[in-house]
């Protein structure tokens, strides 16, 4: 059994205006691996995710890391925004080195760091484009080469690609494998789409709604040596996409 | 909500306190002074006098600027060639100080209420135009697309989207019409012959009666305030933003 | 292109109304573009000129001084934001030429006086512009940076002013419109400095073409005034949409 890298304790949260978010949640992600929160809207699972990331404060329960417990945002971590987050102003060179300035990297070296992903990612050649004449697609490769260039262990992914169109979802879904099998990184992935859970994750967990609270751990029997095409046919595939609908139906 | 406002005036009013008993300068009462000289003015009849003599030429010059602003900036958003040649001038006069050309009034039409009533024009003329125009201008393609769709005419379309639209832009263009007209009677009580206010704020300034001066002040200030708040809210009710 | 023609249209139309002495107080465009270029280069003008920019541009600087800090405090600090709201909000559109006779009274008959004035006309709508435009920061840019870590002085060197730049500047820029408008009108209520004087001895003595030449002078100097900074901001234009 994989040893944990993140594990979350008994996290509870409820808001300002006295909804509870979550309540009890206990989960614990392999390292190296791609673990899934799966559920409906109001579940919680962006909620969690940034309690994990320390950009929200929780109410109960302890977030550990590497065995520590964290309180804010750490350099382990690094966060990929559902709207992209791109600074308007800056290239994206500039952008995908932001961690690094943020830190206080010199420029040489941090550029040189950034241009390394920005190629990895597919978009060598668009250093010096501004946010505003990119893709949506386009614009979320640089949100995640950011994150790489940091060399954080673990990536935490809001809804990734659920800005973008089908087509460029699909592709998307490939390169994120294709990257992850070069790159020992853990992934906490967010998101609402059972495919898309099915497709990418070791592990998922699914969220129940009001409060939110994790109801079942799936573990997808699917082989990732095919091809994605025929992935996307594979009986076992196929069986967990319709388990986990049976599951989540309910809450519709 | 209350509490903050109740705050605010507080501190305010409390600074001016204040600042008033320091010995600074002669001619800054403090609010205390100030209040009981206000209401002096309001027992005497003297400030509602005033005031009804400075609203004559403030409420004529915005009707008047109303009626013909509105009509003219409807006209500039319908038409090409009204909007060419009307835009650079409006967008200068918007810019310029207009308060400048005010002395002059006095010439053409000596110190009564015309002179007056034209620098309320003058100034609110402007932002009312402006605000029309750009009401006209900015109704949404995909309405008209929609109307033409359903094959409406330019009048239909006209009237029951370009308009209605408009309306939202037209009235804020008013309550800013209403403000800039505020300061044109001001200024214009100040530089020609004060009346009214102006009048008042003159004639308690040469008689060093600071108190009731600073009154005067603050009622026009205030009364600026609340008129504008209560039309702002009415703006609201009537054009919800969603 | 299109703008420029209108305008010689209305130029033409203005020397036709001179030429035909429809008005008393207008005279021909022509005569006023010669009285411009008279006065122009006199010491006298320059005198006043400078009296005039040199008040602009103290007035202006307090006001960028004062507004954008107080405006970058009220947005970020709740209780600072609600309890000065209100009077920034009142003062914004209230008659601040009603003050003036206070700022003559308290400060005295001068340049000071005229000074203060620019300020109270330009600070408001620049302090509510910068307060307007920090609190529509991209809250999504603000959590971003701190989720690598930024720290707060980072945050708003990085990340806030930035973002709220192009509302900072919109608000500079009616500042300084009304920065012109306060400059002038103080002089006129203080009536011995300045264009002020100027606009003062040349109506008094009747000399309109003298009186519009200058006219047409401070409106060129607004208009030019507006025109730089709506430069700069058509350069923070390129991201102001994707925010």
């Amino acid at each position: 059994m994989t040893e944990a890298i993140v594990e979350v304790k008994g996290i509870g949260k409820t808001y300002d205006n006295g909804v509870e978010a979550l309540r009890d949640v206990n989960l614990s992600f392999p390292k190296g691996q791609l673990s899934t929160l799966l559920g409906p809207s109001g579940c919680g699972k962006t909620t969690l995710l940034k309690i994990i990331a320390g950009l929200i404060p929780r109410n109960a329960g302890e977030v550990l890391v590497k065995g520590k417990p964290v309180e804010g945002p750490g350099a382990e971590r690094a966060f990929v925004f559902q709207d992209f987050a791109l600074l308007p102003w800056a290239d994206v060179l500039r952008n995908v080195a932001f961690g690094l300035e943020l830190r206080g990297t010199p420029r040489p070296e941090r550029e040189e760091v950034a241009r390394k992903y920005i190629a990895e990612v597919g978009l060598k050649g668009f250093e010096h484009r501004y946010p505003a004449q990119l893709s949506g697609g386009m614009r979320q490769r640089v949100g995640l080469a950011r994150a790489l260039t940091v060399d954080a262990d673990i990536i935490l992914m809001d809804e990734p690609f659920s800005s973008v169109d089908e087509q460029t979802r699909r592709k998307f879904q490939e390169d994120l494998l294709d990257l992850l099998r070069h790159h020992q990184k853990t992934v906490i992935f967010v998101t609402h789409s059972i495919e898309e859970a099915a497709y990418l994750s070791d592990q998922i967990a699914l969220l129940s709604p009001r409060p939110g609270r994790v109801s079942k751990i799936v573990r997808p029997n699917v082989d990732h040596s095919r091809s994605p095409d025929e992935i996307r046919r594979d009986r076992g595939y196929l069986d967990t996409v319709d388990e986990i609908w049976g599951m989540l139906r309910q809450y519709v | 909500m209350r509490r903050w406002q109740l705050a605010s005036f507080a501190l305010f009013f409390g600074l001016w306190e204040l600042a008033g008993r320091w010995p600074v300068s002669p001619a800054f009462p403090p609010f205390s002074h100030t209040a009981v000289g206000l209401w002096q003015m309001i027992a005497d009849g003297s400030l509602g006098k005033a005031y009804l003599i400075t609203a004559q030429p403030l409420l004529l010059g915005i009707v008047l600027c109303a009626i013909a602003g509105i009509a003219f900036g409807i006209g500039m958003g319908l038409s090409r060639s009204i909007e060419w040649l009307s835009l650079p001038v409006f967008i200068i006069l918007q810019a310029a100080p207009m308060a400048a050309i005010i002395p002059l009034l006095t010439y053409m039409y000596g110190i009564g209420l015309t002179s007056k009533v034209l620098a309320v024009i003058m100034l609110a003329a402007p932002v009312i135009v402006m605000n029309s125009y750009k009401g006209i201008r900015n109704t949404p393609p995909s309405l008209l697309q929609m109307c033409r769709s359903f094959r409406g005419t330019r009048a239909q379309e006209v009237l029951k989207i370009v308009l209605p639209h408009a309306a939202a832009l037209i009235f804020t263009g008013l309550r800013l019409g209403l403000a800039m007209g505020f300061i044109g009677i001001v200024i214009a009580e100040l530089l020609i012959t004060p009346t009214g206010i102006g009048d008042l704020i003159s004639y308690h300034s040469s008689t060093a009666d600071y108190p009731k001066m600073f009154a005067t002040i603050a009622s026009i200030v205030a009364v600026a305030a609340i008129s504008l708040h209560l039309l702002q809210r009415l703006e609201l009710r009537l054009f919800p933003r969603d | 292109m299109k703008t420029l023609l209108s305008l010689v249209v209305w130029f033409v139309l203005w020397e036709i109304a001179g030429r035909l002495k429809l008005s008393t107080i207008v005279p021909p465009f022509s005569a006023v573009i010669e009285a411009g270029i008279e006065i122009a280069p006199t010491e006298r003008f320059a005198k006043a000129a400078i009296i005039t920019l040199r008040s602009f541009g103290l007035g202006m600087g307090l006001a960028l001084a004062v507004g954008i800090p107080l405006g970058v405090v009220m947005a970020r600090v709740k209780g600072v934001g609600r309890l000065l709201g209100m009077w920034v909000n009142i003062f914004v559109s209230a008659p601040i030429s009603a003050l003036v006779p206070i700022l003559m009274a308290v400060v005295g008959i001068g340049e000071t006086t005229v000074v203060v004035t620019v300020f109270l006309f330009a600070v408001f709508v620049i302090t509510l512009d910068t307060q307007v435009g920090i609190t529509h920061a991209d809250r999504s840019l603000v959590e971003m940076a701190r989720s690598f870590g930024a720290s707060r002085r980072q945050l708003y060197s990085k990340v806030l002013l930035l973002s709220a730049l192009p509302e900072i500047l919109a608000g500079v820029r009616l500042g300084a419109i009304r920065g012109v408008k306060g400059v002038v009108i103080g002089q006129l209520l203080v009536a011995i400095i300045g264009v002020g004087e100027l606009f003062e001895v040349y109506s008094n003595n009747f000399l309109m073409e003298e009186f519009w030449a200058l006219v047409v002078i401070v409106f060129l100097f607004a208009f030019a005034v507006s025109e730089a900074i709506a430069a700069l901001e058509r350069r923070v234009e390129y991201y102001a949409a994707s925010r």
